[in-house]
């Protein structure tokens, strides 16, 4: 069924429409290093220098050192105000995020052992980045209760301490998750935009009914059209990973066998998908508007690059397992950080391996029914 | 002219939906995917998998796990007996994290001493991990201050009360989903505009098309009007399911909106117009449509702040209209904006639609000459 001789010449014909539209080159290798470049920068849930008003009605030693905390720490970018409704009008013009709020009566409640109350207002529209700014502002807060019970030599007693130990990525540095996600989410994008068009261009042109009435099998098209866009994409790949450990400084803790074995699988589904699409479109317009519809949002919000899959609801989940890079952002993030831990890895490459026959599968018989 | 203009409307009209493919994409997804996101896009977690490794026996520990055990944020998949049982769990991402109770835990507070708790978290996702640790302390000082409260401990010298303005309780889903007006807009106005003037080129209609007695102006303006038309009314339906059925509140003023929305869809429009008049082929096209679509949603402020960006970046943004947009939007649902407060948003929108119109307009007149 197939010849390397007729294969090797699909390959070459391939290769030369490519080298003719340089696109193609330009998606594969341009467009990853161009775009991880962009959103390994600019993508980043670490919050630093946030607008903070502090409004202290009547400083004394007392709210100076709770205020020092404050600007001691580069998460804050402090702005002082004296009064509450000049602060709270910055809050509304979005000149800050959070006010931090010590009465006129702060001191005096101290001195006289009563509990003193002070305020902590944040915008909650953005309800991630709020919540976080209430956790540091409360951070800033204990910080404030051990230095005085030290410096007035007590030991500060709460019933329950908490330690953290945090496994794989012990600063918290969202880059070292973000950028292997990333890596999924533009490969996805990468290999269906190599594929997607192609086939549709030949039954665009009728150039499709041509190859057809030669003695090439099906079989031998399929792989003609795969083999190029797969040694493409896995250079863009290669890339891809070069970037996020040198440039990103991620750390690879599993081995660089499994890496390459789990971004071929991966590649020969968005491939797949890129085929499936084009096959089913016949024409480069609708082939297009499917290939931005099916990839690059699913890939965006279900794959758990950003958005944690086990807090969706149960149905949603469930859509989650047709979303391939989902299984990519997983193997990618456990191979970076976690090192190469059996079951994530299996379970993960089994469903890519699954997912990749099905695409060609369903690309076969929709070819094959046309030939008729 | 208007009738010519109105003819070449009927046509692009006829050219995007006489396709039975074409024509399900326009309309099926933008509401299926405002359900599936809307409901998967939200930082906020909850059934965090977890599991308690105690290694205090007493009643206290208990208490605190009663604690995990009652919130609705925590689900315990994993029963923990050994230590040697924690780094599976945590590896093969049975749970996120371990709650440990340190021996004496019991003991130590009963002597008024302080008694430890151990969080040991997986942080491959580090966002999560950070949202799990806070959920996680939250509830220790739940258990602090009630402890403390009834067996007389002494109260600390201060304590914070935390209001959070426009959105009280932190729901993420009302900041993620009045977005998703933003982001399914923009696919949808440049899936109809993004490759249409590159498949003419391609199929050597445009030419056909410039020799007409149809002006440049009129062509453009023929390709842009279904763009909008088809854009308003998806924007429009996609605010209202936004309100009727996700339930986000709608504080601000309906004008505001609807002047945000015409603004944001005819920059949109222009840019879409300016890629497609820009390529020579469809592919081209449709990788000038990724090129620019996938930056702008990415560094748009719907998923990650704007200020969290090197400040090279926060440039770029401004020349993306989704940026605008996102704080009309947040505005008018949450924080009760109206015209005044979002002018710094809507000026920098018709300096977009205007240049990049003016852009694809010239592209047509040079390739006319």
């Amino acid at each position: 069924m197939i010849t390397a001789q007729r294969l090797h010449a699909l390959v070459r014909k391939e290769f030369l429409q490519i080298l003719r539209d340089p696109s193609a080159i330009a998606i594969a290798f341009v467009l990853p290093v161009f775009l991880l470049f962009l959103f390994g920068y600019g993508v980043s849930l670490d919050a630093h220098h946030v607008p903070v008003a502090v409004v202290v009605e009547q400083p004394t030693q007392e709210t100076n050192e709770f205020v020092a905390g404050l600007s001691q720490s580069t998460y804050f970018q402090i702005h002082p105000f004296t009064q509450l409704t000049a602060a709270r009008a910055a809050l509304m013009r979005h000149e800050v995020d959070g006010v931090l709020w010590l009465r006129s009566d702060f001191t005096r409640a101290l001195l006289q052992q009563r509990t003193a109350p002070f305020g902590i207002l944040v915008n909650g529209v953005d309800a991630n980045t709020a919540r976080l700014l209430e956790g540091y502002l409360q951070g800033v807060w204990q910080t404030w209760l051990q230095q005085r019970a030290t410096r007035s030599g007590q030991i500060l007693h709460l019933p329950a301490t908490l330690e953290n130990r945090i496994w794989f990525n012990p600063a918290l540095r969202s880059r070292n998750y973000l950028v292997p996600g990333l890596i999924a989410v533009i490969m996805t994008l990468i290999g269906a935009l190599l594929t997607a068009l192609v086939v549709a261009r030949e039954w665009e042109r009728g150039t499709m009914e041509a190859l057809m009435a030669t003695p090439v099998s099906l079989l031998e098209l399929l792989l003609g059209k795969l083999i190029p866009y797969f040694l493409l994409g896995m250079g863009g790949m290669a890339l891809s990973v070069c970037m996020a450990l040198w440039l990103f400084a991620v750390p690879l803790e599993g081995s660089l066998g499994l890496l390459i074995l789990a971004s071929a699988l991966f590649l020969l589904v968005a491939l797949g998908m890129g085929l499936l699409i084009s096959t089913v479109a016949r024409n480069q317009f609708v082939a297009g508007q499917i290939a931005i519809i099916v990839t690059f949002l699913p890939a965006f919000i279900l794959s758990g690059f950003i958005f944690d899959i086990g807090s969706m609801p149960e149905p949603i989940q469930f859509m989650t397992h047709i979303v391939a890079a989902r299984y990519f952002v997983a193997l990618l993030q456990t191979l970076f950080l976690a090192g190469n831990v059996p079951e994530v890895i299996l379970t993960n490459a089994a469903a890519l391996l699954l997912m990749a026959l099905i695409f060609f599968g369903l690309t076969w018989r929709q070819s094959r029914k046309r030939l008729d | 002219m208007l009738a010519r203009i109105w003819a070449l409307i009927i046509k692009e009209f006829l050219a995007l939906l006489k396709d039975k493919a074409s024509r399900v994409v326009l309309i099926g997804p933008p509401f299926i995917q405002l359900l599936v996101f809307g409901y998967a896009a939200t930082f906020d977690l909850n059934q965090i998998p977890y599991a308690v490794y105690n290694e205090d026996a007493g009643a206290v520990g208990r208490t605190l796990v009663a604690y995990f055990e009652g919130s609705p944020t925590f689900h315990q998949t994993v029963f923990i007996s050994h230590e040697s049982q924690i780094a599976p769990s945590i590896d093969n991402q049975k749970v996120l994290l371990v709650l440990h109770v340190a021996p004496h835990f019991t003991q130590n507070i009963l002597q008024h001493q302080s008694g430890q708790i151990q969080v040991l978290i997986d942080g491959r996702n580090s966002n999560t991990a950070t949202i799990a640790l806070n959920d996680v302390s939250a509830i220790i000082n739940q258990f602090n201050q009630d402890w403390m409260a009834q067996y007389g401990w002494a109260a600390p010298p201060a304590l914070p009360e935390i209001r959070a303005w426009y959105n009280p309780n932190l729901i993420s889903r009302w900041f993620i989903v009045p977005g998703i007006v933003a982001l399914l807009t923009l696919v949808v106005t440049l899936l109809v505009t993004g490759l249409s003037v590159a498949r003419e080129r391609e199929m050597g209609t445009l030419d056909q098309l410039l020799v007409s007695p149809l002006r440049p102006l009129e062509i453009l303006l023929g390709k842009a009007l279904p763009g909008f038309i088809i854009g308003l009314l998806e924007a429009g339906l996609i605010s209202t399911l936004v309100v009727v059925w996700f339930h986000v509140p709608f504080t601000g003023s309906l004008l505001a909106l609807i002047l945000g929305i015409i603004l944001f869809l005819w920059a949109a429009i222009g840019l879409g117009l300016m890629i497609s008049s820009l390529a020579n082929t469809q592919q081209q096209g449709l990788l000038g449509v990724f090129l620019f679509l996938v930056p702008a949603v990415i560094l748009s402020g719907f998923s990650t702040p704007i200020a969290n960006m090197p400040e090279p970046v926060q440039w770029l943004t401004f020349l993306n209209p989704m940026r605008y947009f996102l704080v009309i939007v947040r505005g008018v649902f949450l924080e009760g904006a109206g015209l005044a407060l979002l002018w710094p948003q809507y000026w920098p929108l018709a300096l977009l639609a205007v240049a990049s119109m003016s852009t694809a307009h010239w592209r047509f007149r040079t390739h006319m000459g």
